[in-house]
């Protein structure tokens, strides 16, 4: 007994401390080469700064037009978000409670999306882009979450919330004079609220992480984002500025890390279900 | 009469509302998923140059071309395929555990559960910039220098073709290991305990227990987890291009960055396209796997 009670403690130890090891050292070794020299980013590691260069923060904003990329990028997220759980939260009623000749056609249909990875179509798409004069621009990277995959999924997940709701609300609501839209703004969104937030949460990290679009779209410096951005941080000679870049990825992941940390239920919630049903 | 009126006047005022809520979400459904996959499989009978501009009808030579005539395609779908075989079983059985453990709900499983999850919300760019560095060769990153203290000599993680792909692989494993963890914990918490009690009582012990009832209750999540894992492994783009850009000597050259190398790189956009076709065929028939194994087990869960 007393061995497998020691056998269970080595265990623990070492599975706090693999686990530690690599999923938060390299978030602290980041924000301590953060505040590092260029020069002391390799070679030995410390647990803390050597140097405290706090001005690396300063700095990452004139070398290149960092606060432009992460207004774009939080412009293009916002923006993004916004219009994806509008939209999918129209379609997604529709498609779970007003009849219309077609529905199940057009619902399977607009599933194909979800399967539909960017890399398949991101060709065309980029002569579609040109064609309409968005290219080097923020459009793409703010209709694609709207649109895309991500939008089949956010509509997906509304359609089966609104179907588990009970008729009898509608039909009440109906008998007080309620319109389709009424009953839609005023009885269905504000029970929504748990996947409003899921599809939310969803559609902002992946207009925010999201690479390949502004790679493939934008080409002037001023319409990058930040996954652009941060392997952007090269000196006049092209040698990269290491501590630099630690302390804009740190900027970048930020306010991710803030909103899983207060929210962390909620996230994981919605990123479980996501693998699950995409 | 009337009456009868007056509810076809109220149906079909019914389907317009619905049109009018779908509307929106299909017309861009249209133009940014449907009229480009259609066109994907248009510009890949093209000779279709985004440089030159050319757009030429060539028929099936771009896929006869890639079959037969390019080396550097059939290393890069081994290479995909070896992502995947190296990644998919890797992250399963290290999820699997670790739900496993999570499930026991002993000391630690809490911060455990939170840390696992830090960078499945992390862009992996980030991500995969912070690991560059993390596995620079000789001591210069803190993984070779922390092995030189233990007497190993860490390898050239990311410029020796032996080792390249299996720390890119590790960099995904890492990435999205916190998403299956928390699938398999949900499929745990579900398990039936009095079974599990039933077994410990007859004197089974854990490993037992694990590999002969927990196993085969989990089955159904293990098989969906496989598939989703898998189709996602296919889309490995921004730490390929960030951690390896592909090489050394072509050896983490996967199908995603070979159809980015080709149409934005090269400019060969139509054979490209052919890439992407070869792309979408796998993903469909992963996804049609997919769909007729969830047929199946949500059958089994029903019964």
């Amino acid at each position: 007994m007393k061995m497998r009670k020691v056998g269970q403690f080595v265990l623990r130890t070492f599975l706090i401390a693999a686990v530690t090891i690599f999923f938060v050292y390299p978030f602290w070794w980041m924000v301590v080469n953060s505040l590092n020299t260029s020069a002391q980013v390799f070679g030995k590691p410390t647990l803390l700064p050597v140097s405290w260069r706090w001005e690396n923060y300063k700095e990452i904003f004139q070398i290149q037009p960092f606060g432009r990329h992460l207004f774009n990028s939080i412009l293009v997220a916002l923006i993004g978000t916004a219009g994806n759980v509008l939209i999918s939260a129209f379609s997604g009623y529709a498609f779970a409670r007003i009849r219309f000749p077609g529905r199940e056609v057009l619902f399977i249909l607009l599933l194909t999306a979800l399967m539909m990875p960017i890399e398949v179509i991101i060709i065309p798409l980029f002569f579609q882009m040109r064609d309409w004069g968005f290219n080097d621009s923020l459009k793409p990277l703010m209709l694609i979450p709207i649109f895309g995959a991500q939008g089949a999924f956010s509509a997906f997940m509304f359609r089966q919330f609104f179907i588990t709701i009970p008729k009898e609300l509608e039909e009440a609501a109906r008998l007080d004079g309620l319109g389709t839209f009424g009953i839609f703004r005023r009885i269905m969104l504000p029970i929504a609220g748990p996947v409003i937030s899921a599809t939310a949460i969803l559609a902002f990290l992946a207009a925010w992480n999201t690479y390949l679009e502004p790679l493939v779209f934008t080409s002037s410096i001023g319409n990058f984002t930040l996954p652009l951005s941060l392997n952007n941080f090269n000196d006049v000679y092209g040698q990269p500025q290491w501590n630099l870049q630690m302390a804009a990825t740190t900027i970048s992941i930020l306010p991710i890390m803030l909103v899983y940390l207060f929210f962390q239920e909620k996230v994981t919630d919605a990123m479980v279900n996501s693998g699950l049903k995409g | 009469m009337k009456k009868r009126e007056h509810i076809t006047r109220q149906r079909r005022l019914e389907a317009l509302t619905g049109y009018a809520f779908v509307t929106p979400q299909l017309i861009g459904f249209i133009l940014l998923v449907l009229i480009p996959l259609i066109n994907v499989f248009i510009y890949s009978f093209h000779n279709k140059n985004m440089l030159y501009g050319t757009n030429l009808y060539v028929g099936l030579s771009n896929y006869e071309k890639l079959f037969t005539g390019d080396k550097l395609f059939w290393k890069t779908l081994g290479n995909t395929f070896r992502f995947s075989i190296l990644l998919v079983p890797l992250n399963l059985v290290l999820s699997f555990l670790l739900a496993l453990y999570l499930g026991e709900r002993l000391f630690g499983s809490r911060y455990i559960r939170t840390v696992i999850f830090l960078p499945v919300v992390t862009s992996g760019v980030a991500w995969a910039i912070v690991w560059k560095y993390l596995l620079q060769s000789g001591t210069a990153g803190p993984i070779n220098y922390f092995l030189s203290k233990v007497g190993i000599t860490g390898p050239n993680w990311l410029t020796d073709k032996n080792w390249a792909m299996i720390s890119v692989v590790i960099n995904r494993v890492l990435k999205n290991l916190g998403t299956n963890v928390l699938i398999f914990l949900g499929a745990v918490m579900n398990m039936p305990q009095d079974v599990i009690e039933a077994a410990r009582l007859d004197g089974a012990n854990e490993w037992a227990v694990i590999r002969r009832i927990k196993l085969p209750l989990l089955m159904p999540t293990v098989l969906m987890v496989t598939i989703v894992t898998m189709i996602g492994s296919m889309r490995v783009f921004d730490t390929i291009r960030l951690m390896t850009d592909g090489g050394p000597e072509g050896s983490t050259m996967v199908l995603v960055y070979y159809i980015y190398h080709q149409a934005f790189k090269m400019f060969n956009t139509g054979y490209a396209s052919a890439i992407a076709v070869i792309l979408f065929i796998i993903v469909l028939l992963l996804t049609i796997l997919q769909w007729t194994l969830r047929k199946k087990v949500s059958h089994y869960e029903d019964a």
